[in-house]
């Protein structure tokens, strides 16, 4: 009897790219750590950096002032580590057929989302999974749901891609 | 050493999301559509690595060599706006294929479409911390906690 659903079906593209991919971002989140006690996440980026331009009270918090310049380093070294990776294996250049408002929309909800719930999918979902926090599980499965009910509902209406 | 080791660190987290092909927006959503689970590897083997590291610092080492800091877990206080934002978050991620590491990677790759959900999220940050400010200015007793 054939099995329902297959490991190929799951995993078309296999999983070792995805395991090792996850393996370095968990890894340069350690160094960060182990070095500084520090749990890097990449959203606070947004606010901290903010603070150069805006006097609102919200971005001008003394651990955003604290931490703009290294998060600033951080953020280019992240956009640096990709260029490194897309040189190496000849993905450069590759560009997103998502159209420019699902960019845009998303993004900005992204940005209010990120910011009100504290973290994104590295400061909750890779910082927070990984100290079991109770705050950040309860955080990523909520953003997961809804998440998957967002993109089907988006499917299921046309919009492709 | 603070800012070459966040640089290292940076660099590797990079190097990961470019490898894990994360930093595309359309694996993000094959995901979410049911259509590759891949992204569950991911974000397993990134939280057990990086959940190994925080499990060493806290229970072996003492303080970190480069901030004199004391490790802890990275815990944050539960409220409501911590599913406030996730759903909102959620919507916003379902939409575009987009988070905040990956879309910096995206631009890593070359993928310059990405600058239009960039510049979103800082609009989106934006518009909830001037937001956040007045409602924090408007009643000082109840000043808006993270």
């Amino acid at each position: 009897m054939e099995p329902l659903v297959t490991f190929a079906d799951l995993f078309p593209n296999g999983v070792w790219r995805y395991a090792a991919g996850g393996a370095l971002i968990g890894l340069g989140t350690a160094v960060i750590y182990l070095a500084t006690a520090i749990p890097a996440g990449a959203s606070t980026f947004l606010e901290s950096t903010l603070s150069y331009i805006s006097e609102a009270s919200r971005f001008n918090r003394a651990k955003y002032i604290a931490s703009r310049d290294w998060r600033v380093a951080f953020t280019l070294s992240i956009v640096a580590g990709a260029a490194v990776y897309a040189l190496a294996f000849g993905d450069f250049g590759w560009t997103t057929e998502v159209s420019w408002w699902r960019l845009l929309v998303g993004g900005v909800l992204v940005g209010v989302g990120t910011r009100i719930g504290k973290g994104c999918t590295s400061g909750h979902g890779i910082c927070g999974v990984g100290s079991v926090a109770p705050t950040s599980l309860v955080n990523v499965a909520t953003f997961l749901g809804v998440a998957i009910v967002t993109a089907q509902l988006v499917q299921a209406a046309g919009v492709s891609p | 050493m603070f800012l070459p080791v966040v640089v290292v660190g940076g660099l590797i987290f990079g190097f990961g999301l470019g490898l894990s092909r994360m930093a595309r927006p359309e694996v993000v959503l094959d995901f979410l559509q049911f259509e590759d689970f891949g992204l569950l590897f991911v974000l397993g083997v990134g939280s057990v690595v990086a959940g190994t590291a925080f499990a060493i610092g806290v229970n072996v080492l003492d303080r970190a060599p480069l901030t004199g800091r004391a490790y802890a877990r990275r815990l944050k206080s539960f409220d409501r706006n911590v599913l406030t934002g996730g759903v909102i978050f959620g919507v916003g991620w379902g939409i575009s294929g987009i988070c905040p590491g990956a879309a910096y990677a995206s631009v890593g790759i070359g993928n310059y479409p990405v600058l239009i959900a960039i510049s979103g999220m800082f609009l989106g940050a934006y518009a909830q911390g001037i937001w956040r400010s007045r409602t924090a200015d408007g009643s000082a007793a109840s000043a808006a906690s993270d």
